[in-house]
C-alpha cells in the first residue's frame, strides 16, 4: 500500500489548495453563454416595470395622472408616492441613516429621480406607458455646487426643515448633513504653524460611476399562497437585503428568499438598495405575479450610486529635511439629494481617515462636511473600501506637492517618511492599527525594476530636447505608494444598519468525500467558487476540484454581510478556514478511532492523518468523510458539518508600489502609456492568476477614472455624461499591458494571512496615473491639476503652462 | 403599436419563426422570444457589444439593430459556437488565459472574436486590440483577453499547419 501513496508533492498538487493558479470553474458556464444573470431570470406571467424619471433636477411635483397611461392595452397598474404611502414604504432608509425617497414625494431632487412605476404586459408596453403619465412639475432652483449649497437659502430637504441634529451630530445649515472630525486639531494645527515647510492644495475628486456591464435589477416573485417573496436581484449583500425588505415590508424574515444570481461586476454599485428593487417588490405585491426591473445604462449613470464627489483640501507639513510632522484634511463632500452613501454607519465618510496614507505622521487632522445638492444620491466604494481611493489620493498628492515645495525628488521623500517594517503593527494619527507591512522593500523592488534614475534622466534629456522644439512629446513618471484599510470589518466597530460585519461559512463534507460549502458573500466576477474552494482544500485535505462553493440565496447560505470592500477573502475567507479547521478537528477524532490510536497521536498531513512517527498508518479524509457517516464513534455525532462566523480582530491593510511611464503630447493633449509597473503586497497569496487579472482590472478602471471617467452636470442639474457615449470606459486599444509583481507580508491576525487585493490596483492606480500626468507638466511649473485628465483637459494644462506658445 | 410582422431566422443552425413588431431589438427578440439568453444588453448604444452576435457573416450589435432588419438572416450566438462536449478554441482558451471575470461581456467577446480570426487569422497584439476594441470588459483591463485570443489563433493556426 505503501509503494502505491503518491508522493507528498504530488498529493499536494492534487488538492489545488492555495496558493497553485488553479483555472476557473466558473469558467465553463460564462465562456458557454450559460451564465444566469436576473434579466435571464423569465417567471410564468412576469410582468414589467419601468420608472417615470424627473427630467429637472430640482421640482415641486404639482400633478400625476396616470389615466392615459393605465387606459394603455398591457399597463397592469402605475405606483406613486401616494401608492405606496399606506404600506409606509414611498421612502425607505438609506445605509448612512438618511432617508430617501422611494417615488417622489411631493418634490424631485435630482434629474432622473423616480417620480411612478408602471407595470406593464412587457418592457415594450412599459416604455410606452411611462411616455403617457403626464406629470406637472413647478420648476425650482437648481443647486450643484456643494460650497453654494451651503450658502444657499433654498431648502433641499424640506423634509428635514428645523432638524438641527442629523445621523451624525450637528447640522450647520439646513443643506448640511454632518460634520465627520478625526484626530487632534489643535495639535495639528500648531505644527503645521511652527513647521520649517507647509504645503497647501486643493484638489476635487471628481464624480463618477462604476458602471459595471451588467445594470442593477430585480425580480421580485410574491407567493400569496404560502406568503412567501423571492427577490432574485443584483445585489452585494444579499442577506442585508432580506433584512432590509423584512423590516420595510413587514414580512417576516423566514418568508423572503433573496437570490444573487450571477453578476455581471459590481465595483460597489450594487451595494445599495434602489428604489427599482423595492417597486418590483410592490409591484408583486400589488399584481399577484412576479415583476422584473432591470435599468437601462441612462438611468445606472443618472440615478444608481454615484461614486467621489470629495471637494479636498490638505495641507502637509516637513522639516527641511523632508520628515513630515502634520497633516491636515478637509473635505467638502457632495452626497446628492439623499446621503445614501454605503459605508458602515459609524463612518459616514467611510475610512478617509487612512488619508495619512503609508507614512509615519505624528500629529493628523481630518474634518468631513456632506452636503445636500441636486444631484444623484449614491456615494458608493467603486472599487475600494469605503473612500480609501479618496484618501490614497489625497495623500498622494499632497506628497508631490510637498516634494516641489521642498525641491525633493518624491521617491526619496516616500522613503524618508514610510512606516518603518519594525514599527509595526503601527498605530496612525487617526486611529487605525495597520497590521503588517515592509514599505521600503517594496518601494526599493518597484524602482530597481523600473530603473527609476534612469526614468528620471530620461525625463531630465526630454525636457532639454522639449525646450530645444526638438520634441513636443513630453514624459511622466507617476509614483503611488499606497496603504489600503480593508476586510470590515470588526463588530466591535463596523455595522452595516446595525448587522455586524462578521462573514460566515457553512460546510458539509458528503459521505464519498466530497463537500459544499456556503458562504455570506457573494462573487461579482472575483471567482469565489474557485478560490475559496482552494482554501478549503488546503485546510481539510479534500482537493478543491470536489469542492462545490455557492453564495448568494439567503435560504441556504449561512448570514453574511456580503461582497464590498474587498472583505471577501479578508472575512468570508477567514471564515472558511476556520469553519475548515473545525471539519479537520472532528476528522482527526475520528481518524484517531479508525487507526485505534489517541487523538493526539495523529497529524495532518496534506490530505490525511498519519500516526506520527508511523506514516504508513494514515487514514485519508475520504476514508474519514465516509467513516463520519457510517461508523458508530463513541463520543462523537455522526456527520462531518461545521459552521463559522468570522468577526475578525483587524482590518487588513494591503499595500503596493506602482509606477507609471507616459509620453504625453503636449499638442494633442493625448498621453500615452508607455510603462505600467504594479507591485502588491496582498499578504498570502491563494490564486497568483486571479490576484494578475483582479490588479489588470482594477488598474484599467482606476485608467478610466484619472483619464476621462466622470459623472458631470450642468448648472441646472441635467446629466452630461449619461451614455457610453460620453461616460468613458477604455476599450481594449486604450489599455497597456501592466508588469506585475509582488511580495509577501500575511496579515499576523488573519487564519491564512490574507489581506484581499481587488480593490488595491484602483486604489492605487488612481494617483499613479493622475501623478504621471501632473509630473509631466511638473518641470514647466504644474503644481496640480484635477482629473480627469482627459485629452482636452491635459491640452488645456499645456496652454496654461505656455507650451503652445 | 403596429401590426405583428411574421419572422423567419437561422438561429445556430436552428429554423426559428414567430410575430415581432417592426419596432422590436433583434436583442429582445433573440433573448425573450428565442430564449437565447447569451448575448446580454450592456449599454442600448452600440457601444459596449455585449450583444455580439454573427449576423450574415458580420458581427453585429444586436441592440441596435431591428428584428425586422434581420428577417432572413443567418444568426450565430455564443450558444452555437462550440459545445459542451467540444468547446470552441476560443472558448478553452479564455478559460485557460482566465480571459474573463464576471463574464457578462464573455458571449459577446468570444463570439466577435470567431469574427476577428475569420478576417485576420494571424493578427498581431495591435491588431486584436483594434479588432476587439468594439467590445467592452470592466473586469479584466482586456489584458488576458488579447492573450486568449492570440493564444487562439496560433492553436487555430498551428492545428491548419497540421493538417497540410
Amino acid at each position: 500500500m505503501n509503494d502505491m501513496t503518491p508522493d507528498r508533492e504530488e498529493r499536494s498538487a492534487n488538492l489545488k489548495g492555495m496558493g497553485c493558479s488553479r483555472k476557473r470553474v466558473e469558467d465553463s458556464r460564462f465562456t458557454q453563454g450559460k451564465g444566469n444573470y436576473v434579466d435571464d431570470i423569465k417567471l410564468p406571467g412576469m410582468l414589467h416595470g419601468d420608472f417615470v424619471r424627473s427630467p429637472y433636477a430640482h421640482a415641486r411635483v404639482v400633478s400625476i395622472n396616470k389615466e392615459a397611461a393605465l387606459a394603455l392595452p398591457g399597463v397592469v397598474a402605475v405606483l406613486t408616492a401616494d401608492d405606496l404611502r399606506p404600506l409606509n414604504l414611498h421612502w425607505m432608509p438609506t445605509l448612512a441613516g438618511d432617508k430617501q425617497m422611494v417615488l417622489a414625494d411631493g418634490k424631485v431632487l435630482f434629474q432622473g429621480q423616480e417620480v411612478a412605476f408602471v407595470v406593464a404586459s412587457d418592457r415594450y408596453v412599459a416604455a410606452d406607458a411611462v411616455e403617457l403619465v403626464e406629470v406637472e412639475y413647478e420648476e425650482l432652483p437648481v443647486i450643484t455646487d456643494p460650497f453654494e449649497s451651503l450658502k444657499s437659502d433654498v431648502v433641499l430637504r424640506e423634509d428635514l426643515e428645523g432638524q438641527t441634529e442629523g445621523a451624525h451630530g450637528p447640522r450647520k445649515h439646513h443643506n448640511h448633513i454632518f460634520t465627520w472630525e478625526q484626530g487632534d486639531e489643535s495639535g495639528t494645527n500648531q505644527v503645521l504653524d511652527n513647521a520649517d515647510v507647509v504645503a497647501t492644495e486643493s484638489m476635487y475628486y471628481h464624480r463618477t460611476h462604476p458602471c459595471p456591464l451588467e445594470t442593477c435589477g430585480s425580480v421580485a416573485s410574491m407567493d400569496k399562497v404560502n406568503g412567501k417573496l423571492t427577490l432574485w436581484g443584483t445585489f452585494q449583500a444579499p442577506h442585508v437585503v432580506r433584512t432590509v425588505a423584512s423590516l420595510l415590508s413587514g414580512i417576516e424574515e423566514h418568508n423572503i428568499r433573496v437570490v444573487s444570481p450571477d453578476i455581471g461586476g459590481g465595483f460597489g454599485n450594487k451595494v445599495g438598495v434602489y428604489p427599482g428593487y423595492v417597486c418590483s417588490i410592490v409591484a408583486s405585491i400589488v399584481t399577484g405575479v412576479p415583476v422584473k426591473w432591470v435599468e437601462d445604462r441612462m438611468e445606472n449613470l443618472m440615478s444608481t450610486a454615484f461614486a467621489r464627489d470629495y471637494h479636498m483640501t490638505g495641507k502637509i507639513s516637513a522639516t527641511k529635511e523632508g520628515k513630515i510632522t502634520g497633516l491636515h484634511c478637509h473635505v467638502t463632500a457632495d452626497h446628492g439629494g439623499f446621503d445614501a452613501c454605503a459605508d458602515p454607519t459609524k463612518f459616514p465618510a467611510g475610512f478617509m481617515n487612512i488619508c495619512t496614507g503609508s507614512y509615519d505622521i505624528p500629529v493628523a487632522y481630518l474634518a468631513v462636511d456632506g452636503v445636500y445638492t441636486n444631484k444623484a444620491p449614491g456615494g458608493v466604494s467603486y472599487r475600494c473600501s469605503f473612500r480609501v481611493t479618496e484618501a490614497v489620493y489625497f495623500i498622494e498628492r499632497m506628497i508631490e506637492v510637498l516634494a516641489i515645495e521642498l525641491g525633493m525628488d518624491s521617491a526619496e521623500l516616500r522613503r524618508i517618511n514610510f512606516i518603518k517594517k519594525e514599527q509595526f503593527p503601527y498605530t496612525a494619527a487617526l486611529g487605525w492599527e495597520y497590521d503588517s507591512g515592509d514599505y521600503h522593500t517594496a518601494w526599493d523592488k518597484a524602482l530597481k525594476a523600473v530603473d527609476y534614475d534612469g526614468l528620471r534622466k530620461e525625463q531630465a534629456e526630454r525636457v532639454e530636447a522639449f525646450k530645444r522644439g526638438e520634441t513636443r512629446t513630453l514624459m511622466g513618471i507617476g509614483l503611488t505608494f499606497f496603504t489600503e484599510i480593508v476586510g470590515a470589518g470588526p463588530v466591535k466597530n463596523c455595522d452595516i444598519l446595525g448587522m455586524g460585519m462578521f462573514d460566515s461559512c457553512e460546510i458539509r463534507i458528503h459521505p464519498t468525500g466530497s463537500a459544499i460549502a456556503r458562504l455570506g458573500t457573494i462573487s461579482q466576477g472575483q471567482g469565489h467558487a474557485t478560490t475559496f474552494a482552494q482554501i478549503l482544500a488546503s485546510e481539510i485535505g479534500i482537493s478543491a476540484d470536489s469542492i462545490t462553493i455557492e453564495e448568494g440565496d439567503t435560504d441556504t447560505a449561512p448570514y453574511g454581510l456580503g461582497t464590498y470592500g474587498s472583505r471577501s477573502t479578508p472575512v468570508a475567507g477567514a471564515a472558511t478556514a476556520m469553519a475548515g479547521r473545525k471539519i479537520r478537528a472532528k476528522a482527526q477524532m475520528i481518524a484517531a478511532y479508525l487507526l485505534e490510536v489517541h487523538d493526539d497521536d495523529v497529524e495532518f498531513d496534506i490530505d490525511r492523518f498519519v500516526v506520527k512517527g508511523a506514516p504508513e498508518k494514515f487514514k485519508t479524509m475520504k476514508e474519514i468523510a465516509y467513516a463520519a457517516y457510517n461508523q458508530a464513534i463513541p463520543g462523537l455525532e455522526p456527520g462531518l458539518e461545521a459552521v463559522s462566523y468570522y468577526d475578525p480582530p483587524n482590518m487588513t491593510y494591503p499595500f503596493g508600489a506602482y509606477v507609471c511611464v507616459m509620453d504625453i503630447d503636449v499638442d494633442t493633449g493625448v498621453p500615452e502609456i508607455r510603462r505600467f509597473y504594479a507591485l502588491d503586497d496582498c499578504g498570502t497569496r491563494i490564486n497568483p492568476m486571479i490576484i494578475e487579472g483582479q490588479i489588470h482590472g482594477g488598474l484599467t478602471e482606476a485608467l478610466a477614472v484619472a483619464l476621462g471617467q466622470e459623472i458631470a452636470y450642468d448648472d441646472i442639474g441635467n446629466v452630461k455624461t449619461g451614455t457610453l457615449m460620453d461616460f468613458f470606459l477604455p476599450t481594449a486599444w486604450e489599455v497597456p499591458n501592466y508588469e506585475t509583481d509582488f511580495t509577501v507580508t500575511p496579515s499576523p491576525h488573519h487564519p491564512i494571512g490574507a489581506k484581499g487585493v481587488g480593490e488595491s490596483p484602483h486604489v492605487g492606480g488612481v494617483p499613479c496615473f493622475s501623478n504621471a500626468v501632473q509630473d509631466a507638466f511638473r518641470p514647466f511649473g504644474n503644481r496640480h491639476t484635477n482629473m480627469p485628465h482627459d485629452h482636452w483637459r491635459i491640452w488645456q494644462t499645456a496652454n496654461r503652462l505656455g507650451l503652445h506658445d | 403599436m403596429s401590426d405583428k410582422m411574421h419572422i423567419k431566422l437561422t438561429v445556430n443552425g436552428e429554423d426559428k419563426e414567430f410575430l415581432a413588431e417592426p419596432r422590436d431589438l433583434l436583442i429582445y427578440a433573440l433573448r425573450e422570444k428565442l430564449n437565447i439568453t447569451g448575448p446580454h444588453v450592456g449599454c442600448d448604444t452600440s457601444h459596449c457589444g455585449a450583444c455580439t452576435v454573427t449576423l450574415n457573416g458580420k458581427s453585429v450589435k444586436s441592440c441596435t439593430m431591428f428584428v425586422a432588419q434581420a428577417n432572413g438572416a443567418e444568426i450565430t450566438t455564443i450558444e452555437g459556437i462550440g459545445s459542451p462536449d467540444a468547446l470552441h478554441v476560443l472558448q478553452e482558451s479564455f478559460k485557460e488565459h482566465h480571459g474573463l471575470q464576471c463574464g457578462f461581456c464573455t458571449p459577446g467577446m468570444i463570439t466577435r472574436a470567431t469574427k476577428l480570426l475569420e478576417e485576420n487569422p494571424t493578427p498581431t497584439e495591435e491588431e486584436v486590440r483594434f479588432g476587439m476594441a468594439g467590445n467592452i470588459c470592466r473586469c479584466t483591463g482586456y489584458q488576458n483577453i488579447v492573450k486568449s485570443i492570440l493564444a487562439a489563433a496560433s492553436e487555430i493556426n498551428s492545428a491548419k499547419e497540421a493538417a497540410e
